[in-house]
């Protein structure tokens, strides 16, 4: 989806092809909608001014709408269009796509499973040794290698950063301003979609989203920054298991 | 309800700061006191050590230190405003838990404020602590097993898709 792997694993018993084929025939639709690499998305022919307002799709308008809400909450550093001005709400769409694949599974009947998206990640009960799941937080100098395992069990995970593809998110309030502070920052809370517009809005505040993060209830934070050095919110450690 | 008597608490907490310094008859700074756990590192700070193992209860403080001050040169001597010794305040009802201070006085001037009591037994009153002096805790980071289920970091594929792409469309192009 949106050049990213998709990865989920379901422990349940009875769980079937099925229910794989519909979580990934549903990121198939998100794609074809929101994909900014595809021109003949809808996101790309509003981009090239086809399509009306009024006349979006109810997910587009959905959101649109929630980017908005989002990009109020967090005083405008989430924001939706980019340096050239084109609309690119894919910051949103991921956690929110993921968090609605993870919601066919539970409907499913299914408890014990996660769903993963270019490692953002909803992750229910525990993993076939009756353990929370096993996170790894990549490191973001040597992409091999783990600096950080976390046991997720009914949360969801995202995490933002620039070490792999050079700058892609900048701080709304200044453009120009290059974000080369922190390269990586983890955030989990209750679901993957509240986690992955945090860690994105929180990333373009640069040394100050960690605050911001250890200010709001329910979410935890991890960042690393250029100096290799990682700064956590105070309840982060609860996850931790190495 | 529980929004006024958090407020009340906090108020209580910054009225017993606010005494000190004011009965300090000169003060450089207006910084205020860092609990007993490892200071707030900021992302300024270049050589904070590793913080030890983080514990999520505050621990009885038996001292509140205060940062040093330093006493600009005074013109005039000063009269003494208090005697020397140690005065332990009255236990004062902070509603989640009761707060006393004692305050040592040397040299005619308060010298530190040590609290005797204050809020931490109850977890209503540890959260409203946490809240009020949040506390980071920095690490270096450490390459740990790959033993894991899922891996989280940027989108990793992403560039590697996009280079993917531009080319075969450069490709295509007629």
């Amino acid at each position: 989806m949106m050049g990213m792997t998709i990865n989920a694993e379901i422990i349940d018993d009875g769980v079937t092809a099925e229910i794989f084929d519909k979580v990934f025939d549903y990121f198939n639709y998100i794609d074809q909608k929101f994909s900014p690499f595809k021109d003949d998305s809808e996101i790309s022919q509003i981009n090239h001014g086809l399509i009306k307002p009024d006349d979006y799709s109810e997910d587009m308008k959905t959101v649109l709408r929630l980017c908005a809400e989002v990009k109020q909450k967090t005083n405008g550093y989430f924001d939706i269009v980019s340096r050239d001005g084109s609309l690119n709400p894919s910051g949103l769409v991921k956690g929110w796509a993921i968090y609605n694949a993870s919601q066919i599974v539970k409907n499913s009947g299914c408890k014990n499973f996660y769903v993963d998206a270019g490692g953002d990640i909803q992750a229910y009960g525990l993993n076939a040794e009756k353990q929370p799941w096993r996170v790894g937080i990549r490191n973001p100098f040597e992409p091999e290698q783990i600096v950080k395992v976390l046991g997720i069990s009914d949360r969801g995970l995202a995490t933002s950063g620039t070490y792999i593809r050079g700058q892609h998110i900048y701080d709304p309030h200044n453009k120009d301003k290059q974000l080369s502070e922190i390269v990586s920052l983890t955030v989990i809370g209750p679901d993957v979609y509240e986690a992955d517009c945090l860690a994105t809005a929180a990333f373009a505040m640069g040394g100050d989203g960690i605050g911001y993060i250890e200010k709001q209830k329910c979410f935890e934070g991890y960042q690393i920054d250029k100096d290799a050095q990682a700064l956590m919110t105070s309840g982060f450690n609860k996850f931790v298991i190495s | 309800m529980k929004k006024s008597l958090i407020t009340f608490l906090l108020v209580l907490t910054f009225a017993v700061y606010i005494v000190y310094y004011r009965l300090l008859s000169s003060s450089d700074t207006g910084v205020i006191p860092i609990t007993p756990e490892a200071p707030v590192p900021t992302n300024n700070t270049q050589n904070i050590p590793p913080a030890p193992a983080p514990t999520t209860t505050l621990t009885a403080p038996s001292t509140q230190t205060m940062p040093p001050k330093t006493m600009p040169p005074v013109k005039m001597p000063m009269r003494a405003l208090y005697r020397d010794g140690q005065y332990a305040g009255v236990s004062a009802d902070a509603y989640y838990g009761n707060v006393q201070v004692k305050a040592i006085i040397s040299g005619g001037r308060i010298t530190d404020v040590q609290f005797l009591d204050h809020p931490q037994d109850q977890r209503t009153s540890q959260r409203i602590n946490d809240y009020a002096m949040p506390i980071l805790i920095s690490e270096a980071i450490q390459v740990q097993s790959a033993n894991v289920d899922i891996v989280s970091g940027a989108t990793d594929t992403s560039g590697a898709f996009r280079q993917s792409l531009a080319s075969a469309l450069a490709q295509a192009k007629n």
